[in-house]
């Protein structure tokens, strides 16, 4: 890693000011992106800002809904029994994720911000669009078995949110607190949040320079209490998604009244697929009505040599996920 | 050879007396880090004098303290030193293993405040405060632990690489409550990659020792 500098500041004012001074330092909370890349030679800020002692913290219920501080742990949110029991889906998302040892030191504000996984992003000998603009995709015509193949551009074809709980929060329609260097605090809902890599690939959410992720609240929902994340991957854990699916219904007699949709792995942002959810609503909640959400989901898909997997794998996760939160 | 990876290191006559590899290569390494430190630390520097002495910038090696199985450790550090690798290259606990050193593997895997985490994805200078436990602190003199018996009992490892790592996670993931079931316990242990292949015996130990309660 280069030789940066380092200091510790307890208030949001202090942190967005030492980004204004220093416009190349990182913010630093639990540091498991952010070390692995600097290791890498990828990032090389001049200082490091530690934010672990903002009172971004605890899980409330508030009025509208779940509020759960940035800089929770992954662990910690993951248990809590309010998460388990008003949205499964995201409990399970976070206890599905990396390893007992990271969770215990990321937080949720560091996950929502975490960087993709495509190889050549991730070594610096290669050209990379998102690294460098303009400099070219390798993953084009290389090694993209991982990348996504929803909301890809000829410039970029990562997934950019390679991680489990932003799919779930997508899903469930949370809505994130942020707070400028100005101490001006904004909601953006999580839907709002990540942009796709169309030619600016290195863009990829709405943060303003320096801004803070405060808290993520999450609303309290008949089809968010009914959710869940099932993750498929290459081993049985400790490893990112092939293809992911965060769903809740609201099911009476038989007919779902209310749905949500989003999947992860496949998607140039964790995607939320609204034409899922158009399937589903008014429809008996059975195989066939989950098969023609499926494909609906991955209407626009655009598959490439190593990744058309994908398309089916996805379509069969979205059936299974729906099919394990209607019979519950 | 040792000439042209440190140009600027002494020569001969200045090598440790204990004439050590780790100790010269500690030596050398730090006048290099120090020659290369400049440009960067005088872009901090010059923001250190805007802060007050309330958010102190740490820039370049700077002296802090680390609280390991008890003992308090004077060290002296610059920002980019890993807990990791403040225990195997400074203080000589090279119980903890580096294994990948990106957080894949789990085989540097200690306590801080009592929570089981990747030395190698943590800087020394945040773990200042804290309580750190490593797998050298496990021990009570010639005492095992539970579960270190429980690892030789159930012959828990071949090269023995990832078990300090292993053992570790595994005190932690008892305490957790996250061993009552063998699919419980293999989940929660998925973080510390074997490549011998010990699980079934690893799970054997951990279960044995979670089951004693």
């Amino acid at each position: 890693m280069n030789n940066f500098s380092y200091t510790q500041i307890a208030t949001a004012k202090e942190a967005t000011g030492r980004l204004k001074d220093l416009p190349q330092a990182a913010y630093i909370a639990g540091g498991t992106t952010l070390l692995d890349l600097m290791k890498a030679n990828l990032l090389e800020p001049p200082q490091l800002v530690d934010i672990n002692l903002l009172p971004f913290k605890g899980i409330e219920q508030t009025k509208d809904g779940l509020r759960i501080g940035a800089m929770e742990r992954m662990n910690a949110v993951g248990e809590h029994p309010l998460v388990k029991e008003q949205f499964p889906a995201v409990s399970e998302s976070l206890l599905l994720a990396a390893s007992p040892q990271l969770r215990n030191m990321a937080s949720i504000g560091g996950n929502i911000l975490q960087r993709t996984r495509c190889g050549y992003f991730r070594d610096a000998a290669f050209p990379c669009n998102k690294r460098v603009p303009g400099s070219g995709c390798p993953a084009l015509t290389g090694d993209h078995h991982n990348l996504a193949i929803l909301g890809v551009s000829d410039t970029c074809i990562a997934n950019a949110y390679p991680g489990d709980l932003s799919v779930a929060l997508v899903a469930l329609d949370a809505v994130l607190t942020l707070e400028n260097a100005k101490g001006k605090q904004r909601q953006v809902p999580m839907t709002e949040f990540y942009l796709l890599p169309g030619t600016t690939p290195q863009r990829e959410n709405v943060l303003e320079p320096g801004e803070l992720i405060v808290a993520v609240t999450i609303p309290t929902t008949a089809h968010a209490k009914r959710s869940t994340y099932l993750k498929v991957r290459e081993r049985a854990s400790y490893a990112y998604a092939l293809a992911s699916a965060a769903v809740g219904l609201d099911v009476q007699s038989g007919t779902i009244r209310a749905a949500r949709v989003a999947l992860g792995g496949v998607g140039a942002q964790p995607w939320r697929s609204r034409e899922a959810e158009k399937a589903l609503v008014g429809q008996p909640a059975t195989e066939a009505t989950f098969k023609a959400a499926a494909a609906a989901a991955l209407q626009g898909a655009k598959p490439r040599e190593h990744n058309a997997y994908k398309v089916e794998l996805a379509q069969n996760t979205l059936v299974r996920a729906l099919q394990q939160v209607a019979g519950a | 050879m040792q000439s042209d990876l440190f140009p600027d290191a002494q020569p001969e006559a200045s090598r440790p007396a204990d004439g050590s590899r780790r100790s010269f290569m500690q030596q050398a390494g730090g006048i290099l880090g120090f020659a290369l430190a400049s440009p960067i630390a005088s872009q901090a520097e010059t923001l250190a004098e805007k802060l007050g002495p309330n958010n102190p910038v740490v820039s370049g090696a700077s002296p802090m303290q680390l609280t390991i199985n008890g003992q308090v450790k004077n060290l002296t550090l610059e920002p980019r030193v890993t807990l990791l690798d403040a225990l195997r290259e400074y203080l000589d606990l090279t119980g903890t293993k580096k294994g990948c050193d990106h957080g894949q593997c789990g085989a540097c895997t200690v306590h801080v405040d009592g929570q089981r985490i990747n030395s190698c994805l943590t800087l020394a200078v945040m773990a200042k405060g804290k309580q750190i436990t490593t797998i050298e602190g496990l021990a009570k003199g010639d005492d095992l632990h539970p579960m270190q018996e429980a690892f030789l009992k159930h012959d828990g490892f071949q090269c023995g690489y990832c078990t300090p790592g292993q053992i570790m996670s595994a005190v932690a993931c008892v305490q957790e409550g996250h061993a009552t079931t063998d699919g419980q316990c293999r989940e929660w242990m998925s973080g510390n990659l074997c490549r011998c292949g010990a699980y079934p015996n690893i799970l054997a130990a951990v279960r044995e020792v979670a089951a004693r309660g």
